[in-house]
């Protein structure tokens, strides 16, 4: 509808006002974290839009090359807050493949449980941040006490509650622990109803519906030449997963779905985000299953050389937020020559002109929130 | 010359035989308290002068009629504005308490079940700095924050609390107090000008769009509701519902007024003018310290209003139905009060439950939903006015 107001503006050429840029950010209650989206209106609706980031900048990329490998696994967990598990993951990932390191079996599952807990919790701040982005705080106070079983999880895991540095080069730091082994279960099953009473409140009212249903449409061709990836991606129809369609550590024996929707709005997003949190329970039942049937005294962890022989390799999986990707260049010493990161977001963020404009200021918090910012990762 | 007791000055007159006195052959509680304490006032300082100078003129103006309603007049506003002003402070804390417990948490902590959050509130924006921007029009930003404010409490203080707590008994007084209450949409606007920003610009053009889309299908329900009692006094009006609520003929309108006046005191689901995900705080973005709290206050009295409007137009003002008229008439004011602190409840909840409309949905609601419904509403009761059931 949005549109049509605007194809009539510019074929009549009668009502038009004066445009004015408005600069939302980067202190702004939408942006969550510090970045800028400069929106160009006229009257409510949005004519342009351009995407400012780079105000958290910290050189991470470079700190990196003064670092020893194993030095950089807790760093990397500082790359995205929400995700620190599936980052320090990643490295740890390219780091062995770089080395042809293999690593065992059951590390492999516990990485599968920790990415997809880390998956739930990072999925249950973003509906969170939707709530306060609609106007409702109630979402928002309820996902944060759901997140909160979660995070208590990974205490039992690991210890920590966000930065978790739990991975480690050649595995992972520690065993399941038995308070784990014995919560993991409970809190699924505790979760699997507790959302119900999130999706009720939202999918049960007219107004959320009618604020996520028709805004930010973007086609399939148009994400994919975007470079958007994800979440976002699959609400726009596009089928692919890391996780299914070139599988790391053990997902390729775990059954489980990968929820795709064609409608490419706002809600589909949506939708695509919360059936994956029903997804990620289901994988962690069975990955849970797995590690029991591997047994207690199975190795977790294999000692992993301090120097990786000169080469290069790249690594990527499927991050809350997309498809993040590391690639490092060693040379031989003990200290990496070069690490990229590709984060999702800075690629998905950089879409925010075609997700916006033509939409109302209203919706720009709601859309955007789709695309689950994270600076951390954003800016590096 | 004798020494003339205390006594001799106080004397607790009969004020509806007082020929100053102000409302016509009605009598006013809040204005009696307010006339025998200014009896005591009046009467105590006429003794005291009258001690040192025995025999004066003052001492014998200060207790005269004219003086003595003119006193209690003073004592009369702060009386009406106290407990308005409490009442406003108890739906506040019931918001942060009932909304608290929705959301699973507590809600606020500090002191008597979390009262005193009020004046912890009030005392912290007191202290604030009082910035304000250098390139806004300085009148009328100070003036629009004043005119929102003072019309708010205007209003609040103009709602009856009962038969005998009133501050005007016109006939018309329903008009009045609507008219006053779509005046803050205007001031609004101006403000959101003058301030120089372009959140408050796009805030205070949508507090116009607002108003035109509620204030229509609102007045339509005004009018049903009075055409059902046959005036415009809002006396009158809630004596005609002594047993039957207009609940239960205009059910339909309820419901739509529930949600006009949500709008009216632009609360979620309504609260566009200052939607805080996309336009930082809307009109009030450049208020800050004081002025902003009492921007928040005015919020507040305007609530309260919208849910008075609510109980006189359709839950029986300060009526108990069924019960003799001693048990009504004891203490119709508390009646009154838990009455709307029940519509600010339903409020509350909606506002737990909802998420923000976009501008051009509410415009949407206001004329594709709300006008026909109110509407419909107006054809039921002139249904039942022909069939002569009212």
């Amino acid at each position: 509808m949005a549109r049509d107001l605007m194809d009539i503006r510019a074929e009549t050429d009668e009502l038009t006002t004066d445009k004015m840029w408005v600069i939302m950010g980067p202190q702004h209650p939408f942006s969550h974290g510090l970045w800028t989206l400069k929106v160009e209106l006229d009257g409510e609706l949005v004519t342009d839009a351009e995407p400012i980031v780079g105000y958290l900048h910290r050189g991470w990329e470079k700190e990196c090359e003064n670092r020893s490998y194993a030095k950089i696994v807790p760093m990397a967990d500082r790359l995205c807050y929400a995700a620190s598990m599936t980052y320090s993951h990643l490295y740890c990932m390219t780091v062995e493949k770089a080395l042809g390191l293999e690593v065992p079996e059951k590390a492999q599952y516990i990485r599968v449980v920790a990415d997809e807990i880390c998956r739930i919790s990072s999925h249950l701040m973003w509906l969170a941040a939707v709530g306060t982005d609609l106007g409702n705080l109630t979402v928002f106070l309820w996902c944060m006490r759901e997140r909160e079983y979660w995070m208590d999880l990974f205490v039992r895991l690991c210890g920590a509650r966000m930065t978790t540095n739990y991975p480690r080069i050649g595995g992972v730091r520690n065993d399941i622990t038995e308070l784990f082994d014995r919560d993991v279960d409970r809190c699924v099953q505790h979760f699997e109803k507790a959302l119900w009473d999130i999706i009720a409140l939202i999918d049960d009212s007219s107004i959320f519906l009618s604020r996520m249903k028709g805004t930010g449409i973007l086609t399939c061709e148009q994400c994919v030449n975007l470079g958007i990836t994800g979440p976002a991606m699959r609400g726009n129809g596009v089928d692919f997963d890391i996780r299914r369609d070139d599988p790391y550590e053990a997902y390729d024996k775990i059954d489980f779905e990968v929820p795709v929707l064609n409608d490419g709005d706002s809600y589909s997003r949506y939708m695509v985000r919360v059936e994956e949190l029903f997804q990620s329970c289901k994988i962690i039942t069975r990955a849970m299953q797995k590690i029991r049937a591997i047994g207690k005294n199975a190795p977790y962890r294999y000692k992993a050389p301090t120097n990786v022989p000169a080469g290069t390799a790249m690594c990527r999986l499927e991050d809350p937020r997309g498809e993040s990707l590391m690639y490092l260049v060693a040379d031989g010493s003990g200290k990496p020559y070069r690490l990229k990161v590709r984060s999702p977001i800075f690629t998905n963020v950089s879409a925010s002109k075609p997700l916006v404009v033509g939409s109302r200021i209203a919706d720009v918090p709601v859309i955007m929130a789709m695309i689950d910012m994270c600076l951390g990762e954003t800016d590096r | 010359m004798a020494y003339s007791s205390i006594l001799d000055w106080i004397s607790f007159s009969d004020i509806m035989s007082n020929p100053w006195y102000p409302f016509a052959g009605d009598y006013n509680l809040p204005f009696d308290i307010s006339y025998k304490l200014w009896e005591i006032i009046g009467g105590g300082l006429a003794w005291l002068i009258n001690l040192i100078l025995p025999g004066n003129p003052v001492s014998t103006w200060l207790i005269s009629d004219g003086v003595c309603v003119g006193g209690g007049l003073i004592i009369f506003m702060i009386v009406i504005f106290l407990v308005v002003f409490i009442g406003t402070l108890l739906s506040l804390w019931e918001e942060r308490k009932v909304l608290g417990r929705v959301m699973d948490r507590r809600g606020t902590m500090i002191g008597m079940k979390g009262f005193l959050q009020c004046v912890a509130d009030g005392v912290k924006t007191f202290m604030k700095e009082n910035t304000i921007p250098k390139k806004v029009d300085m009148m009328t930003y100070m003036w629009t924050v004043s005119l929102v404010v003072g019309v708010s409490v205007l209003i609040a203080c103009m709602i009856p609390l009962s038969d005998r707590w009133f501050v005007v008994n016109y006939d018309t007084g329903l008009l009045i107090i609507m008219a006053f209450f779509a005046l803050a949409p205007f001031f609004i606007l101006v403000s959101g000008w003058a301030q120089n920003n372009k959140y408050s610009l796009i805030g205070g053009m949508r507090a116009a769009e607002l108003m035109i889309s509620y204030e229509v299908p609102m007045l339509i329900m005004i009018g049903t509701a009075s055409l059902l009692a046959g005036t415009l006094n809002i006396g009158d009006i809630v004596a005609a519902q002594r047993d039957i609520w207009y609940i239960i003929p205009m059910f339909i309108g309820f419901i739509t007024f529930l949600f006009c006046a949500t709008a009216e005191a632009e609360r979620v689901p309504f609260d566009i003018a200052e939607a805080e995900a996309e336009l930082v705080e809307g009109w009030q973005t450049e208020y800050a310290g004081m002025k902003w709290g009492l921007i928040m206050l005015a919020d507040y009295f305007r609530g309260y209003v919208s849910c008075a409007m609510v109980t006189i137009l359709f839950l029986g003002g300060w009526n108990i139905p069924f019960v003799s008229d001693s048990v009504n008439n004891f203490l119709p004011e508390i009646v009154f009060l838990l009455k709307t602190w029940f519509v600010f409840f339903l409020m509350i909840m909606i506002r737990g439950a909802l998420a923000r409309v976009r501008t051009d949905q509410i415009v949407n609601i206001g004329w594709k939903v709300f006008m026909p419904l109110s509407v419909i509403n107006f054809v039921i009761v002139l249904l039942l006015k022909v069939g002569g059931i009212y």
